[in-house]
C-alpha cells in the first residue's frame, strides 16, 4: 500500500499523543515518587506521597487509557482508517 | 450451539445476550450465597459450606467449559475475535489477578507498609504501556500468540523460537505458583490434603479449557471475575463500617491511618513493647554465641536440662511438668551438624522479632540517608521491572487478540485496568483496616479474652498467626504476635465477625483468582507450542481441527507437569514469580515495542536483543539471590560474595532494570549493523499502525 500525506499525519499525531501520556507516566511515576520522602503534608488524612501511591497514581493511569482510546478512536474516525461497525 | 458462541448475531445482539447470561449467573450466585447462610444459621457444619461452594465453583466452570467447547481454531485460540471490550476488560482481570494478588497483596501491603505499594503501582501502571504502544497494534496483526507477531514482524524462525522459549519461561513459573495457590487454598476450604487440592483444582482448570479453549477460559474468568470482586469487597465493607461507619472503605482509611500512625510511635516507645523486644534479642544474641562454640553449647545446652530435670523430680514437681522436661532434654539435637542448624534457626526465628515495628506510611525507610537512598532506589526500580512486565506478559497481550476491533482493543485496556483497580485500590485500604484493629483495639488485651478467630488460626497454620506471653505479664503485646501476610485476607470476615459463609466466600474468590490465572497461563504455553513450533515450524500442512486436537493434548500434558512441580512444594516459587516479570520485560517488551515503533529493527537485531536482555537477568539474579547463586556455585552465597556482584545495590527481584536496557541497545545496535528488513516486512509494520485502510476489519488470515 502506498502512504498518503494523511496517513504521515495521522502516525504523527498519534507519535505525540503517545509521547505526551507517557511523559505524565513516567512523571507520576517516576518524578513523583522519587520526592516522596517531602511530600509527606497531610491530604485528607493521608501523607500525599501515601496517597498518590496507593490511589492518585492510580487514577491517572486509568485516565491515561481512557483518554488515549477516545482520542485514538476520534482521530480514526477523522482520518478515514477507522474500522467499520460490524465485521 | 451456545449462548457463548454468538454464532448468526450482530455484535450488539451478543452483547444483549451476554448481559442476560451474566445478569442471571449474578443472581443465581448470590441466591446461592443467601442460602448457604440460611443453612448455615440452620446449623450446617462448616466444613460442608466449604465443600459446597469448592463443588459449586468447580462445576459452574465445567459447566461453562462444555457449553464452549469448540474444535474451530479462531474460537480455539482466539475465542472467534468477537469478545465485547468491557467483558475482555473483565476477563483481563481475573487473568491478571493471580492468587498473589487476592490473598497476598493486602499482606504484603501490611508486612511492609509504604514499601508495598511498589506491587500496587507497578502491576496497574503497566497497563499504560500496553495500551500506548502494545494491543491496538496486536489487534491489528490479528493472529494467535505473541510468538506470531515476532515470527512474521521479525522473519524466519529465529525470533519466534526464542519468544516460544520465553513465553513458557516466565507462563511455566506464573502457573506452578497458581496450582500451588489453588492446593493451599481447596485445603484450607475442605479439610483434604494440599496434594488432593492441587488436582481437584486442576480438574477444574482442565475440563474448561480442554474443551473450549480460549472461548471457554473468558467466559469462565468473567464469571471468576465477578466472584472475586464480590468476595474480596464485602469483608472489607463490613470492617470498614465496623471502624469508621462509612461504608467506602478507600475514602475511610485515610483517617484511621493518623490513627494507627499515632499508634506507632506509641509503640515504638512502649517500655513493656520494648521488654519484650529486649527478650527477642537476648534470644537472638544467645542463639549467635552457641554458634560460634557449637560443641561446648551442646554440652551446655544438655546439662542445663539434665539438671532441670533433676531439680523438678528433687522438687516433686507435677507429672506433666518432669514428663515436659524429659520431652525437652530428648529433643535436643544429637549431632553437631543438627544443632548449628537447630542455632541458626533460632537466631533467623528470633532476630527480626527484635526490630521495632515498621511506620507504615513511610517512604522508603532507613538507619540513615544512604540505607534510605538504596530503599528508594529499589523502590523505583521495582516498580519499573513490574510494570514493563506486565506490559510483557504473553498471557495478558494475547486477550487482545479476542477482541472484534483495534476500537474495541484500546478501549478494552481501560476497562481492564478499571476492573483491576477496584481490587488494587482496595487491598492497601484492607491492610490499614486490619492494622487499626490489631494495634489499636487486639494490643494491650489480657490474654485470657483475646477473640476466638486468633485462637482458630493458631490451631489451623501457626505460621499464618502465633501470638504467645513473652515476657509473662498477661497482657498481648505488638512483639508477642508474629503473622503471616496472607492471614489479612483469610481472617477478616472473622475479624469483622462476619459468619463463616463469608470466609467460603473469599476462600471461593482466591480460588477464582488462582484458577483464572492458571487458565489463560496453561493456554499461552499450550498454544506456544502447538501453533508456533508444530504448526508454524513442524507440520505446516496440519488441518485446522489437528492443530486443535495438538493443543488439547499439549495442554493436559503442561498442566499435569506444572501440578507435579507445584507438589514439590518449592520454597522459593514466590521468588520466582517476581523473577519471571523481570524476564518477561527483558525478553518481549523491547522487541514487540521496537517491532512496531522502528521499521529498521531486524531479525539480528531482535533475536540478539532478546539472549542478551534475558541473559543479563538470569546472570544478574544466579549472582546475587541467594537460592539461585546455590543451583550455580558451590558454596552459599555469602554477605561478602553478595556486595562484591551487586550493581549499584539493585535487589535480585528487579534485574530487569538492566535487562531491558540492555535488549534495546543490542536491537538497536546490531540492526544498524545488519541489513533492513525486507519491503514485505516494513508494509507489514505499516499496515498494523493503521487500524483499517478501507473500513474493514482486520479477522488475522485464518479466521473461518
Amino acid at each position: 500500500m502506498q502512504l498518503t500525506a494523511k496517513h504521515q499525519e495521522y502516525w504523527g499525531k498519534n507519535l505525540r499523543i503517545t509521547g505526551l501520556l507517557l511523559a505524565l507516566w513516567f512523571f507520576v511515576t517516576f518524578v513523583l515518587l522519587y520526592f516522596s520522602r517531602d511530600l509527606t503534608f497531610s491530604f485528607f488524612g493521608w501523607p500525599f506521597s501515601f496517597w498518590v501511591a496507593a490511589q492518585g497514581a492510580l487514577v491517572v493511569y486509568c485516565l491515561i487509557i481512557w483518554y488515549y482510546a477516545r482520542y485514538m478512536n476520534n482521530l480514526d474516525k477523522e482520518y478515514g482508517v477507522a474500522e467499520g461497525e460490524e465485521a | 450451539m451456545s449462548v457463548f458462541a454468538g454464532e448468526g448475531q450482530t455484535q450488539s445482539q451478543f452483547q444483549k445476550s451476554l448481559n442476560r447470561v451474566f445478569m442471571f449467573y449474578g443472581g443465581g450466585f448470590a441466591a446461592f450465597v443467601i442460602l448457604l447462610a440460611i443453612l448455615e444459621q440452620m446449623g450446617m457444619p462448616k466444613d460442608y459450606i466449604g465443600y459446597a461452594f469448592l463443588a459449586a465453583t468447580v462445576l459452574l466452570y465445567g459447566g461453562i467449559g462444555v457449553m464452549s467447547r469448540t474444535n474451530d481454531a479462531a474460537e480455539y485460540y482466539v475465542a472467534g475475535r468477537r469478545v465485547p471490550a468491557i467483558y475482555n476488560g473483565m476477563a483481563t482481570g481475573s487473568d491478571w489477578m493471580s492468587a498473589a494478588s487476592f490473598i497476598g497483596m493486602a499482606g504484603t501491603l501490611y508486612l511492609t507498609g509504604y514499601g508495598g505499594l511498589a506491587f500496587i503501582l507497578g502491576w496497574t501502571g503497566g497497563y499504560c504501556l500496553v495500551a500506548l504502544f502494545l494491543a491496538p497494534y496486536l489487534r491489528k496483526f490479528g493472529q494467535f500468540t505473541i510468538p506470531d507477531f515476532l515470527g512474521a514482524r521479525y522473519g524466519g524462525n529465529m525470533a519466534r523460537l526464542i519468544g516460544v522459549f520465553a513465553a513458557i519461561l516466565v507462563s511455566f513459573v506464573y502457573v506452578v505458583a497458581q496450582i500451588f495457590g489453588v492446593g493451599l487454598i481447596t485445603a484450607r476450604m475442605t479439610g483434604l490434603s494440599f496434594d488432593v487440592g492441587v488436582y481437584v483444582g486442576l480438574a477444574g482448570i482442565l475440563v474448561c479449557s480442554f474443551l473450549g479453549g480460549m472461548r471457554a477460559v473468558t467466559w469462565t474468568q468473567v464469571a471468576q471475575y465477578l466472584i472475586l470482586i464480590v468476595a474480596y469487597m464485602i469483608p472489607v465493607i463490613w470492617l470498614s463500617v465496623k471502624h469508621t461507619s462509612n461504608p467506602v472503605p478507600q475514602i475511610s482509611y485515610g483517617y484511621l491511618l493518623e490513627k494507627v500512625t499515632a499508634k506507632e510511635e506509641q509503640l515504638l516507645k512502649d517500655p513493656k513493647e520494648l521488654e519484650v523486644r529486649g527478650i527477642f534479642k537476648a534470644r537472638a544474641d544467645a542463639a549467635a554465641e552457641k554458634l560460634k562454640d557449637v560443641p561446648a553449647a551442646m554440652a551446655a545446652d544438655k546439662e542445663a536440662a539434665t539438671k532441670k530435670l533433676e531439680e523438678l523430680k528433687a522438687a516433686n514437681a507435677p507429672e506433666a511438668d518432669i514428663k515436659a522436661a524429659e520431652t525437652a532434654l530428648a529433643a535436643l539435637p544429637k549431632d553437631e551438624a543438627a544443632a548449628k542448624a537447630a542455632y541458626t534457626a533460632a537466631r533467623a526465628a528470633n532476630a527480626p522479632r527484635a526490630n521495632p515495628p515498621l511506620r507504615h506510611a513511610e517512604p522508603f525507610p532507613g538507619k540513615d540517608d544512604a540505607a534510605r537512598d538504596v530503599a528508594r532506589k529499589n523502590f523505583l526500580a521495582l516498580v519499573f521491572c513490574l510494570m514493563v512486565g506486565t506490559a510483557a506478559l504473553p498471557h495478558i497481550l494475547m486477550r487482545f487478540y479476542t477482541v472484534p476491533s483495534v476500537r474495541e482493543a484500546r478501549e478494552s485496556v481501560a476497562w481492564s485496568l478499571f476492573f483491576i483497580s477496584l481490587l488494587y485500590f482496595t487491598a492497601p485500604a484492607l491492610a490499614v483496616l486490619v492494622k487499626f484493629d490489631i494495634y489499636t483495639i487486639l494490643v494491650g488485651t489480657p490474654f485470657n479474652q483475646l477473640p476466638e478467630w486468633i485462637a482458630r488460626w493458631n490451631v489451623v497454620d501457626p505460621t499464618l498467626m502465633a501470638v504467645s506471653d513473652i515476657n509473662k505479664d498477661g497482657i498481648l503485646q505488638l512483639a508477642e504476635i508474629r503473622l503471616g501476610g496472607d492471614i489479612v485476607v483469610l481472617a477478616t470476615p472473622e475479624i469483622g465477625g462476619l459468619p463463616f459463609v463469608i470466609s467460603g466466600l473469599v476462600a471461593a474468590g482466591g480460588l477464582a483468582a488462582a484458577l483464572s490465572t492458571a487458565d489463560g497461563l496453561l493456554l499461552t504455553i499450550a498454544n506456544a507450542l502447538s501453533h508456533d513450533v508444530y504448526y508454524k515450524i513442524v507440520d505446516p500442512n496440519a488441518s485446522a481441527n489437528r492443530r486443535v486436537l495438538i493443543s488439547k493434548i499439549i495442554l493436559v500434558f503442561v498442566a499435569l507437569a506444572a501440578a507435579y512441580v507445584a507438589s514439590l512444594r518449592m520454597a522459593d516459587i514466590l521468588f520466582l514469580v517476581s523473577a519471571a516479570f523481570s524476564f518477561a520485560a527483558a525478553a518481549f517488551f523491547p522487541a514487540l515495542t521496537l517491532g512496531i515503533f522502528w521499521k529498521r529493527a531486524n531479525k539480528w537485531g531482535a533475536s540478539l536483543g532478546m539472549l542478551a536482555g534475558l541473559g543479563i537477568s538470569f546472570y544478574y539474579m544466579a549472582k546475587t539471590h541467594p537460592w539461585m547463586y546455590g543451583l550455580f556455585h558451590n558454596g552459599t552465597l555469602t554477605p561478602e560474595i553478595l556486595k562484591a556482584n551487586t550493581w549499584w545495590d539493585i535487589a535480585p527481584i528487579s534485574a530487569g532494570i538492566f535487562g531491558v536496557p540492555l535488549g534495546f541497545a543490542v536491537i538497536i545496535i546490531v540492526s544498524l549493523l545488519t541489513k533492513e528488513p525486507e519491503q514485505e516486512v516494513q508494509d507489514l509494520v505499516e499496515n498494523v499502525r493503521f487500524p483499517s485502510f478501507d473500513g474493514t476489519t482486520s479477522q488475522g488470515t485464518a479466521a473461518h
